[in-house]
């Protein structure tokens, strides 16, 4: 299987070098109509068919990989030290991307998996594909040189070979990890292709907007897989590490959350230049950005550059990465000072107070976060340079800086959909503001009335305000998008007869991508109210003999016994706890800590209770040495679910706006259809 | 006279605001539990996990049971916060404080997000007139010249806006 793999991304590469360099040297002829003894035309199709052959090529060698892992085959370096023979099927899978070279390679499939159907499509725009197909070949040059050169998944073990391997990692020996690499990858490699097409049209002068809306579906897609992955992480870092948080702000966590970021900056101002022709240079650099933010990810993740939690996948490729980075802005500014007079444009808007003038404001607020991370990111290395000693930048300087900018970020949600293009009046303002507004301070009086205090013990807590303000804030955006909905709703209702959930219906399949957006609006504030309950965490930690009891918020738990079990993956410790609330049991939990026989790392398995309240989250710590009782930290973590759920509602919303509108005039005629059966 | 006192008065509430909001942020815990939890999550744990001392609870850590027993004691000690991070970052290195310091090229790290947001604030209020100045003069121009009529050219370009932007208009 070693030479099937090797041989496979040997051929992969040549596939891709060729279709780089015949697809460029056919796009060179068609465009200055050179004669050539091969028609170009002919030239770009071999290309292209090479890229097709290089994707199977690449395939060949990810399930060579795969199959190495689920038959043991240990002579393989990376198999040895990522797998073991008792390791359960599903993290069998999961090892092709658990180490530098098995992710790598998967970075490698899944770019050749999009440029694959990206190729298959071409038949849309000939000319266009055949550019953003050649420039995706150029990338997977780059990758496939890595895979071959650098850090090589087929490397053979030296030396006598071991029974058994060395295994996968505990922290990745969870279900999340089997789905959670995928996705994130999938959202980072997906960023190739628009970028691809951004750089076509710019390097062929492709008239109009129409290439935006060809790479619209993609970079929606490619947006809620990377919205999927960072999420899946988070959920994650709260099951497995035992720290009862989420977002710890690591800056492998940080690389995936800027691409995320200047991604959503780009959705939003493309609108306007599809819309009113704006802004076509900043769209272009948008996307360049993003695009070098991913790769910029994938070496904080692999170069060791900073420190991380993720320090599993570190290596010494950050010189090709770094190179590549290079190459690539160096094109993207060579090309863009050549094109440049193909972006002209007339900017200018109607009014101050508008919806354009809203976007502007949102793309301010969401490249100043990225800002805020990247700077922070790269701070302890700038620190380094300068002072010759490292700092740490963590959650305290992130929580004090990027929360007051992602609370802004989230009061331009709500005022964004209320405001109309090209302008508004004081009339239309007031009228649509005022509800949201009453909520707001409804909110701030309920939190108040509740107990929240901001002020405690004659201190000021910074918590527990960002909290209320989130919590406000959300309710008002809430409250605006909602009444978005019913405004439109309504007019419908009054036209079909139908009732006002059915119109709102009928007006989100009539514009799909607009209403789509605002489901995704509601599900940023759910996620921003789930945020806000980690002001209101409780923490309690004791050592727990039988039948003993501890309390934290209306919960008590009552040690019912510890015990032990084993397999052949690993052995555990864990506690059996009754839970009372009301003085009645309502439920058993169960954490537990095991120690993994392969690598003899230990782990801790968290028990969650959930609700859409909070969540009850039980570490077993382990036995105290000298009483051998078993030590319980216990969290009650308020409005946790309210972030997985936000997570589906951005998912879902995504997927709506994916979905085609509806002709007006024959949804109207579908929806006027039974009213006029009813009158009959 | 009525605008500059307004704007005096405005100015004052601006002042008394800023200066409650600096007083609200300057104002530390009080007690030892609220310092412990205070402090605990301005200093990180050293054995590498990557996380803060406050929060740190991984199996067997080597650090952090040490770590936090000196924090409880430096804290009964009746050291001020200040002393206690100056302490630790004595004793562990710089890299134990879970955020750079207000002093040096650190003060760096806490300006740049706010002067960079400042600036982008700015150069976006100055874009969007410049842009509304842009679309006044146009509509100015246009009122002088008389009623707007669309001739071919421009109905080509308004088609060819529809065709792309598609039936849904935009978002």
């Amino acid at each position: 299987m070693a030479t099937f793999g090797s041989f496979s991304l040997l051929i992969a590469l040549a596939l891709a070098v060729y279709n780089l360099f015949a697809g460029a040297v056919a796009l060179r002829l068609l465009a200055t109509g050179q004669p050539a003894r091969v028609s170009p035309e002919k030239l770009a199709d071999t290309a292209r068919r090479a890229g097709i052959a290089g994707f199977l090529a690449i395939s060949c060698a990810a399930f060579a990989l795969v199959w190495s892992a689920f038959t043991n085959d240990f002579s393989l370096a990376y198999i040895l030290e990522h797998s073991n023979r008792a390791l359960p099927g599903p993290y069998k899978f999961a090892a092709l991307w658990s180490g530098q070279e098995g992710s790598l390679l998967l970075w490698g499939w899944l770019l050749g998996g999009f440029s694959f159907i990206l190729r298959l499509r071409h038949k849309t725009d000939v000319r266009l594909y055949a550019y953003a197909g050649t420039i995706l070949a150029g990338i997977q040059v780059f990758f496939l040189a890595v895979l071959n050169f650098a850090v090589r998944p087929f490397a053979l073990y030296q030396g006598p070979l071991p029974d058994d391997g060395n295994g996968l990692n505990p922290l990745l020996q969870y279900p999340e990890m089997v789905i959670h690499p995928p996705m994130l990858y999938l959202g980072y490699v997906g960023f190739a292709v628009p970028f691809a097409f951004a750089l076509a049209a710019l390097m062929m002068r492709y008239p109009g907007e129409k290439w935006i809306k060809i790479t619209r579906t993609w970079t929606l897609v490619t947006w809620m897989f990377l919205t999927v992955g960072i999420f899946l992480g988070m959920h994650w870092a709260y099951a497995v590490l035992g720290w009862g948080g989420y977002w710890g702000w690591d800056p492998v966590e940080n690389a995936s959350f800027m691409p995320w970021l200047t991604g959503t900056a780009f959705l939003h101002s493309v609108m306007m230049q599809e819309k009113k022709g704006m802004m076509k240079s900043w769209n272009v650099w948008l996307i360049f950005s993003t695009f070098l933010l991913t790769l910029l990810g994938t070496l904080l993740t692999r170069a060791g550059l900073v420190s991380s939690v993720h320090a599993f996948a570190q290596s010494s490729i950050g010189t090709w990465f770094v190179v590549f980075m290079l190459i690539v802005l160096a094109v993207c500014i060579f090309v863009y000072i050549l094109q440049r007079s193909h972006l002209k444009t007339d900017h200018s808007l109607d009014s101050l107070v508008s919806r354009e003038s809203s976007f502007l404001f949102n793309n301010l607020v969401l490249l100043t976060a990225c800002f805020v991370i990247l700077w922070g990111t790269l701070f302890p290395v700038l620190s380094e340079y300068v002072e010759g000693s490292k700092v740490t930048v963590g959650a305290p300087f992130y929580n004090r800086v990027a929360v007051p900018i992602g609370l802004f970020l989230l009061f331009l949600t709500g005022v964004g959909p209320l405001l109309p293009w090209r302008a508004t009046s004081l009339r239309a303002i007031r009228r649509n503001f005022l509800i949201p507004v009453i909520a707001l301070w409804a909110t701030v009086a309920v939190c108040l009335v509740s107990g929240v205090r901001i002020w405690k013990d004659g201190s000021f807590s910074t918590g527990s305000f960002y909290a209320v303000v989130s919590l406000s804030v959300s309710a008002a955006v809430f409250t605006a998008v909602l009444s978005e909905f019913l405004r439109g709703g309504a007019v419908i209702a009054k036209q079909t007869g139908k009732n006002l959930l059915v119109s709102c219906w009928i007006l989100t399949r009539r514009n799909t991508r607009r209403y789509g957006g605002y489901i995704v609006h509601i599900g940023v504030v759910m996620v921003f109210v789930g945020l806000a309950g980690a002001a209101f965490n409780q923490t309690v930690e004791s050592e727990l003999p039988l039948h003993g009891r501890m309390s934290v918020g209306p919960y008590t738990l009552e040690q019912m016994g510890a015990t032990q079990d084993s397999n052949l993956n690993y052995q555990s410790e864990f506690a059996v706890l009754d839970v009372y609330k009301d003085g009645k049991v309502q439920f058993q939990m169960s954490p537990e800590k095991r120690v993994y026989l392969a690598s003899q790392q230990p782990q801790t398995m968290v028990a969650i209770h959930s609700n859409i309240g909070w969540d009850l989250y039980v570490v077993y710590e382990g036995t105290n040495p000298d009483t051998g009782q078993p030590i319980i930290k216990a969290f009650l973590n308020p409005l946790v679910s309210w972030i997985w759920a936000g997570l589906v509602m951005m998912v879902f919303g995504t997927f709506i706006a994916l979905v085609p509108s509806q002709n007006p005039s024959s949804a109207r005629a579908v929806a006027a259809e039974p009213a006029v059966k009813g009158a009959n | 006279m009525a605008t500059m006192l307004r704007s005096s008065r405005w100015f004052k509430a601006a002042q008394a605001a800023v200066l409650a909001i600096a007083v609200c942020f300057s104002m530390g815990a009080t007690d030892a539990s609220a310092r412990f939890i205070d402090l605990g999550h301005r200093l990180m744990c050293t054995c590498g996990c990557a996380q803060l001392l406050g929060e740190c609870n991984h199996v067997g850590c080597p650090e952090s049971g040490r770590e936090r027993q000196e924090l409880t004691n430096a804290i009964a000690s009746g050291k001020s916060d200040q002393q206690i991070l100056d302490w630790f970052a004595a004793k562990y290195g710089a890299t134990m404080l879970a955020a750079p310091t207000g002093k040096g090229f650190d003060l760096v790290a806490w300006i740049a997000p706010f002067a960079v947001f400042a600036a982008a604030l700015l150069g976006t209020i100055l874009l969007v007139r410049h842009w509304s100045g842009i679309s006044a003069a146009k509509a100015h121009a246009a009122a002088v010249a008389g009623p707007h009529r669309v001739d071919a050219a421009e109905r080509e370009r308004l088609d060819k806006i529809r065709r792309e932007t598609g039936d849904d208009g935009g978002f």
